[in-house]
């Protein structure tokens, strides 16, 4: 099947749902492809408090909120998983099902994923105790113990947030310095159900058959080795680029992230990127959303000129 | 046919016992994606009158829960005849749910 559009946007959270706005306002009948729910990281955000204007919201109702916004102008939600892009004079989305998108402009706004820790016992478990998303899944671990695994704001945040379900979080950290913000640090030292574990790095996941019944974590200055036994593992050790299908095209970075000019326009002609899948420094809702107001004007204005 | 809200105590003869085909969805009312499915369970309940959807709350219903044993929301179940013909977890938009649904 083949649907043609004058801009695709890949990828439905806020820097895509952003573009779409802008895009559609301006009269370009746009599609947004999105694999999951839309919403992207909002949906697994607890709670905003830094998008101006709303001291405090969770972040799911900000995604629905904006969801309903970036569709009510007349931009299309699709969905679909995206394998491959072919650049020509129109670009072609190709999706796992065997959908092809059409469009002289594609925005890519794919944003991250969670890394793995890549330890044994750690794949055959995901959804059986391993979580990457605590908002999502923290509460299947009332009263019981749990580990974050990670030293940096999202680890430490979460962290804070298990401890309204689980009797007991350990959060374990390869250093004994934090990534993350003092203010966040203060929070989970001063929490009586957190222990933190420094230098020690995770080794293997135990499990019952069903489901994760322990941890094995190494602690390498000491050559010592330890099993906690937490029925809930919730790595945050940082996250990847979503931008597998952009291999074949020199528009990444050596990290996989995106290379885009002041407009959010790559190499190649009329293919951008937006939001957290960019190169950038900062990896907020509010920078995302700008990446995508950008990038739809900019293809907004080469469509009408061209 | 509207969205139906069931507790344990009515889910043999709501879902199991259905002369029409369920689609059933444990949620909890704290999940992202749940809400996000919700509205399309809503809209799919306001559209048509060939299956029943029924939504369980996990956290009002653990026993439940624990017998389907669910540990992500939003998890899914397309059932027939109270047999389980196809399942998913996560977030699915109205044109593959009431695909699955026209498969059973």
């Amino acid at each position: 099947m083949k649907k043609e559009y004058d801009f695709i946007i890949i990828g439905a959270g806020p820097a895509g749902m952003t573009a779409a706005i802008y895009a559609s306002r301006a009269g370009l009948h746009t599609a947004m492809i999105e694999s999951g729910a839309p919403g992207g990281k909002l949906l697994k955000t607890n709670e905003i408090s830094n998008w101006p204007g709303i001291q405090k919201e969770p972040g799911t109702q900000l995604a629905m909120d904006m969801f309903e916004h970036s569709t009510s102008f007349g931009a299309v939600y699709e969905y679909g998983r995206v394998k491959e892009i072919i650049d020509g004079e129109k670009k072609q989305v190709i999706c796992e099902d065997g959908t092809i998108f059409e469009a002289p402009a594609v925005l890519v706004a794919t944003g991250t994923r969670e890394r793995l820790l890549n330890i044994p016992g750690e794949k055959e478990n995901i959804g059986r105790g391993i979580s990457y998303c605590a908002v999502c899944d923290g509460a299947f671990f009332r009263g019981q113990k749990v580990a974050v695994i990670g030293g940096g704001n999202s680890a430490l945040e979460e962290a804070v947030y298990l401890t309204q379900f689980a009797e007991k979080v350990y959060i374990i950290m390869r250093r004994d310095v934090f990534r993350a913000d003092k203010i966040v640090v203060d929070e989970a030292k001063k929490n009586p159900k957190i222990q933190i574990i420094q230098k020690a790095v995770p080794a293997e996941i135990l499990d019952d058959g069903q489901h994760v019944s322990g941890l094995r974590i190494s602690y390498p200055e000491d050559k010592r080795e330890e099993i906690l036994p937490v029925s809930g593992i919730f790595p945050y050790i940082g996250a990847d680029p979503v931008t597998d299908f952009l291999k074949n095209m020199d528009v990444l970075d050596s990290h996989g992230y995106m290379k885009v000019n002041n407009s959010m326009e790559t190499s190649v002609s009329l293919l951008y990127g937006a939001g957290d899948v960019c190169s950038k420094v900062l990896r907020q809702v509010v920078t995302a959303v700008n990446d995508g107001a950008v990038a739809a004007q900019d293809v907004f204005h080469k469509l009408k000129l061209s | 046919m509207a969205v139906l809200h069931i507790n344990q105590d009515e889910f043999q003869k709501e879902v199991m016992e259905s002369s029409k085909p369920v689609l059933l969805d444990f949620f909890a009312t704290w999940c992202g994606p749940c809400k996000m499915l919700g509205k399309v369970l809503e809209e799919l309940g306001d559209e048509q009158d060939d299956f029943k959807i029924v939504k369980v709350d996990i956290d009002q219903n653990r026993d439940l829960t624990r017998e389907w044993n669910i540990s992500t929301v939003p998890s899914v179940f397309m059932i027939k005849d109270g047999e389980v013909k196809d399942s998913a977890v996560g977030f699915l938009p109205k044109a593959v749910l009431t695909q699955k649904m026209q498969n059973l």
